[in-house]
């Protein structure tokens, strides 16, 4: 009887024949030849494929922009000092064709410092309020209005700028209304949820214990968040900040729709300016692919790649210093 | 009967309570409940603590005894929906009153915690901190009073040489007499110890416990433990709680050895809890 029902019993593997020990040892506890059929190895190659494909489009799109960015140095023999540091861009000059993308670079860390100067304190301020001072109700309010900013997509906060924004700054401030003020002030806001997010995560993910700590020591509120628990999540909320600023560096439609888009060095937080994003977008429709104009604007792009690099390095020493 | 017994003694042996108490009193308990939301933690409880003695709280899990010591510097009072009912006297004030300014009532009456929680910041600092808050700004100051608690914490000779290195890389029974040191920095006069030695090895605990009787004769001390022998080791009264009521109160020897209440003796014998 037993000798009959024992292959049927091997062949299914059944749970539960395995779990009674009805079938010997050596074929319930010995590792299985055929393992693709036990699942293990189906899974395992499916998340390598996963993981390989992430790679191998992220080194193929930097080698991509790598080639083309240096396309514009090597190739049309623009010289990369000019690049970096001439104010002059004037690349469809026949007879003496410029480019320098300086205003641009500075454009670009212009609008991201200045957004990071007015969110990182406002980020931060509301994600202790939403931790510490009114964690119940603040909370409920705060986190959903957070979660809508981040829904609202860039072309609409551009278009509120411009038709807003750009007006009042005109007649109230000064200027032609386009300038790094309404960049600084559109992406401010974009980098927003961002910055609470991740700073409410910090503050609220450390231990209580520092709180009572602090408190037991006859320590106020204030005193608790200025000197214990702010310090304490200082790392994380640097992160944010960066993180924050590497989207501000990488925005490109709506601050092109404020910005003003000129090719001058701006002097005052009331010109007009460009960034290297909103130049790529700009002029990447009617420029010819493989011109010296375009393969400047691919240069543009590694920049911008470069930087997001150099935001990531500044993340990952961040948060290795964490660890106290 | 209980304001008689907050005068400090007048005479040498004439005041007598039904308690036999000689010692000058620091703190009464006068039919104290407290509340988390609806479910009382605390039934009535009264008992008065003596000045320069150590007082164990001993009792079962979620017996109250905690909840009643964090009570004392009204650190429920950072737990919404916590509320408490009848009076702690301490100097002739109800520290359990709406007008009592809990920060300044919190540097009078401090409180070590079970798991040592050092800010991760330097030793130093972590002694500084509280006092700078205090107002305490001169360096030279600060540098006397930095080395006087960690003197009287036993911590001195084996940190001194790194002051300005992270607590964080104290070991674990360092880090709860640093966190003792900081409390005394403060120079309370009552210092609440909530299972201060539990998370630690016998042989820091064996420390922490040569230190807490050693401030005995500078602070009050009220310490919460599960460990009936250190209870028994260190303290001079021990009151054992049970589901939110005080059973017993008397000195620990009593207590140990001929406890009037059976389910004292019970518990102390471990049949129970």
């Amino acid at each position: 009887m037993r000798l009959c029902i024992y292959p049927i019993m091997t062949y299914f593997r059944g749970v539960w024949c395995i779990m009674e020990k009805l079938i010997p040892a050596k074929d319930r506890l010995l590792k299985s030849k055929n393992n693709w059929m036990d699942g293990e190895l189906r899974g395992k190659v499916l998340v390598i494929l996963c993981a390989v494909i992430m790679i191998s489009a992220t080194i193929s799109i930097t080698i991509f922009i790598g080639t083309k960015g240096l396309q514009s140095f090597i190739k049309n023999g623009v010289s990369l000092f000019e690049f970096l540091t001439s104010t002059h861009w004037n690349p469809t000059d026949q007879a003496k064709p410029e480019y320098g993308a300086l205003p641009f670079i500075f454009g670009s860390f212009a609008v991201t410092f200045l957004s990071a100067l007015v969110a990182a304190p406002l980020g931060i301020g509301g994600a202790i309020f939403m931790t510490e001072i009114a964690p119940s109700w603040g909370r409920k309010i705060l986190q959903p209005v957070v979660e809508l900013l981040v829904g609202i997509p860039s072309v609409v906060y551009g278009f509120i700028g411009l038709t807003v924004l750009v007006p009042f700054i005109r007649e109230h401030v000064g200027g032609l209304g386009f300038s790094l003020l309404s960049g600084m002030i559109v992406l401010s806001i974009m980098i927003l949820p961002t910055i609470t997010t991740i700073a409410t995560d910090a503050i609220s993910s450390l231990p209580n214990s520092l709180r009572e700590g602090s408190y037991a020591l006859g320590a106020t509120r204030w005193q608790t968040i200025r000197k214990v628990l702010i310090p304490a999540a200082l790392p994380t909320l640097l992160t944010a900040i960066v993180l924050g600023m590497a989207r501000a560096f990488g925005e490109a439609l709506a601050v092109q729709m404020v910005i003003g888009n000129v090719r001058n060095l701006p002097s005052s937080i009331l010109d007009a300016s460009a960034t290297l994003t909103t130049i790529i977008t700009l002029n990447m429709g009617h420029t010819t692919y493989g011109s010296v104009e375009n393969n400047t604007l691919w240069s543009m792009g590694l920049i911008l790649l470069v930087m997001s690099f150099a935001f990531i390095l500044l993340i990952r020493y961040l948060s290795s210093r964490r660890k106290l | 009967m209980a304001s008689a017994l907050m005068n400090k003694p007048t005479g040498k042996q004439e005041v007598q309570s039904v308690r036999q108490i000689n010692k000058e009193l620091i703190l009464e308990v006068n039919n104290l409940e407290i509340f988390y939301g609806e479910k009382r933690a605390v039934n009535e409880i009264s008992m008065v603590i003596e000045k320069n003695s150590i007082t164990a709280l001993i009792g079962p899990s979620g017996c109250g005894k905690s909840t009643f010591l964090r009570s004392i510097n009204r650190m429920n009072d950072l737990i919404p929906g916590a509320r408490a009912e009848g009076e702690i006297i301490y100097e002739d004030l109800n520290i359990l009153s709406e007008q009592i300014n809990v920060v300044a009532l919190r540097k009078e009456i401090g409180m070590v915690f079970q798991k040592p929680n050092p800010f991760p910041k330097s030793i130093y600092e972590n002694i500084t901190h509280a006092l700078k808050f205090a107002g305490i700004k001169k360096k030279s100051m600060l540098d006397e009073i930095v080395e006087e608690s960690l003197q009287k914490a036993a911590l001195w000779d084996e940190v001194k040489d790194r002051l300005h290195k992270s607590a964080l890389s104290l070991s674990g029974g360092q880090q709860q007499r640093l966190c003792i040191a900081r409390t005394i920095a403060m120079k309370p006069t009552i210092m609440l110890l909530d299972e201060p030695s539990s998370a630690l090895d016998p042989i820091s605990n064996a420390k922490v416990e040569e230190l807490i009787i050693d401030l005995k004769k500078d602070y009050s001390i009220i310490i919460v433990t599960h460990n009936m022998q250190q209870a028994s080791r260190i303290s001079d009264k021990t009151a054992f709680f049970f589901k939110g009521d005080l059973i017993e109160y008397d000195a620990t020897e009593k207590i140990f050895t001929n406890p009037s209440v059976k389910k004292t003796e019970e518990y102390i014998s471990g049949r129970f809890g």
